[in-house]
């Protein structure tokens, strides 16, 4: 073969592999959006049907077995009080043992051995989780069924993920930056207060977005420690709670077709939920980046 | 302001690795000093073992003595962060904080160590960012980030910063090495004026801007590759880069090696 020198075209073989290659990836593209938009489909589709106010302002209390109407107000309640406390426990926790882990650990060997313990926790299968909690909470230490043993539940679930979504931030956090706030004599830990957690914010807060995500559609855990209820129960810490994929599963299991109907509806609204928490979250991540005062 | 640094014996490693060897000198107050060398030389890492910002690295440690004026900084019961509001540090590449606007860049100093009035703060900015001959370019966008600035008002916006906290001293490391000839210029300028109050030390690797705007100037290098940086001599700038006392020094400033 002679190899060929110079400037050149781009040749024609080329040009046709670039083409195969992208159309390829579009395509594995579009494949992936299948599913996706699919079940967004089926759940708005099929969602809309019950979602009026009388679902969410009522709870399945008296509400017999082939009565149609009733609602997930109790869900939704029990939903948005067990995910709170499960991040307010899984939150800071997380967010401190990342911070150990990049700024303090240093790659010794406690630090390898959290992180390592941090990777088995990811892998802890949900429903284990749940079983612990039953286990060890409610049957060793006698407490009763409650939306905050759901809650433990679920943050055993939430921290490593928050830990490693946290870690992965700060270490993109250059070390020029820590180095030019100790030049100017600031102590460690308020660099990290004021300089490294401020740069990864908006990482973080992403990371902790996919975290409540995450919890706020698990049910094996929930089955197993906030027991069930058809009523309304406020306080999280007293007697059973219901929780929002409690009540898909629960209503999607009964025969009577308004009772799957309330289970779709059960799913869109959770998927709301989820997805204002995110709006939300970014509303102040945007809100206090220093992009908006560029312009 | 501006005090004098005295070096004895010091070593600085890297894990078991010994970056620098046996460097003693003395650093004149009010002047400008600068440190010449081929790289991997040890000469940034000297530098930063004179406020402390060495044992930053994992692993990193010194060995000897730095004294500023009767004061050792690396005694038993001396705090490191002390020793650096003391010595400030300007850097390679300029690392304003991305997410503070230029006034907080400047004021970060002051309010990340400890409590001062609202007015002060605006009083020293206004003055730093002046020192910083950066006052009139960015006067009337104070509060929009610091990132936003072309790379050489960065550098200065970063001079400003150090000098808010009135340092002692100001160490420099490749200050213009990221920069283009007219930011260079101004920097150098900067520098100039700055020496009236403050006891400058500079890295570089650019020989011209040594011999511009140094007073005195220190000559390393490294016996083999591998093999800890040591200090060759230091001397005046216009004696070192016309009648060094060594061959080495003579070589390298007319460019035959490095």
């Amino acid at each position: 073969m002679i190899v060929q020198t110079g400037i050149q075209p781009i040749s024609v073989g080329r040009r046709a592999k670039d083409r195969i290659i992208q159309m390829l990836i579009f395509l594995a593209f579009a494949l992936a959006l299948i599913p996706l938009v699919s079940v967004l489909w089926m759940v708005v589709g099929n969602g809309m049907q019950r979602f009026d106010l009388e679902f969410l302002t009522h709870s399945m209390r008296d509400i017999g077995a082939r009565d149609v109407g009733g609602g997930a107000y109790h869900a939704i309640v029990g939903t948005l009080e067990q995910v709170l406390l499960a991040s307010l426990i899984a939150i800071p926790i997380g967010l401190l043992t990342a911070i150990y882990l990049v700024e303090y650990g240093n790659g010794g060997r406690l630090a390898r051995t959290i992180g390592f313990f941090v990777d088995v926790m990811t892998g802890v299968p949900s429903v284990v989780s749940g079983l612990f909690v039953l286990a060890f909470w409610i049957l060793v230490l006698g407490m009763p069924f409650s939306g905050f043993a759901g809650a433990l539940a679920l943050s055993i679930l939430m921290m490593p993920v928050v830990v490693r979504s946290a870690e992965e931030m700060l270490r993109l956090v250059p070390r020029e930056l820590r180095e030019a706030s100790y030049a100017l004599g600031v102590p460690q830990w308020r660099t990290i207060v004021k300089v490294v957690l401020p740069t990864a914010s908006t990482g973080i807060v992403t990371g902790v977005m996919l975290a409540v995500a995450r919890v706020a559609g698990e049910t094996a855990p929930l089955l197993l420690t906030v027991f069930f209820t058809d009523s309304i129960n406020n306080d999280p810490f007293q007697g059973p709670q219901m929780g929002l994929p409690l009540y898909v599963f629960d209503q999607a299991g009964r025969p009577t077709d308004s009772a799957i109907d309330r289970a779709w509806t059960g799913a869109l609204t959770l998927i709301l939920i989820v997805m204002l928490l995110n709006l939300v979250a970014r509303l102040i991540g945007w809100w206090r980046s220093p992009a908006r005062r560029r312009s | 302001m501006a005090k004098q640094i005295e070096v004895s014996d010091l070593d600085a490693y890297y894990g078991s690795h010994k970056a620098i060897e046996g460097i003693t000198m003395t650093i004149e107050p009010r002047s400008v000093t600068a440190f010449i060398g081929p790289s991997g030389c040890g000469k940034s890492t000297f530098l930063r073992t004179l406020n402390r910002m060495h044992e930053v690295i994992p692993g990193a440690r010194v060995e000897g003595k730095v004294r500023l004026e009767d004061q050792d900084l690396y005694g038993p019961d001396v705090d490191p962060v002390s020793v650096r509001r003391t010595i400030g540090m300007v850097f390679q590449r300029p690392n304003p904080f991305p997410t503070m606007s230029i006034f907080d860049n400047v004021a970060a100093g002051l309010r990340l160590n400890g409590r001062v009035s609202r007015s002060e703060i605006e009083g020293v900015v206004e003055e730093s960012l002046k020192g910083a001959n950066l006052w009139n370019e960015v006067k009337d966008r104070l509060h929009k980030p610091g990132a936003g600035l072309s790379g050489g008002q960065q550098q200065r916006l970063c001079i400003a910063r150090a000098i808010a906290v009135r340092p002692e001293v100001l160490l420099m490391d490749e200050p213009c090495s990221a920069l283009d000839p007219i930011s260079t210029l101004a920097i150098e300028d900067l520098i100039a004026q700055l020496k009236k109050d403050y006891t400058i030390v500079i890295v570089t690797h650019n020989m011209q801007q040594a011999a511009r705007v140094s007073d005195r100037t220190a000559f390393f290098n490294l016996a083999a590759q591998g093999r800890p940086g040591r200090l060759i001599e230091m001397d005046d700038t216009s004696k070192i880069f016309t009648n060094p006392a060594e061959k080495a020094t003579e070589d390298y400033i007319a460019g035959r090696f490095g």
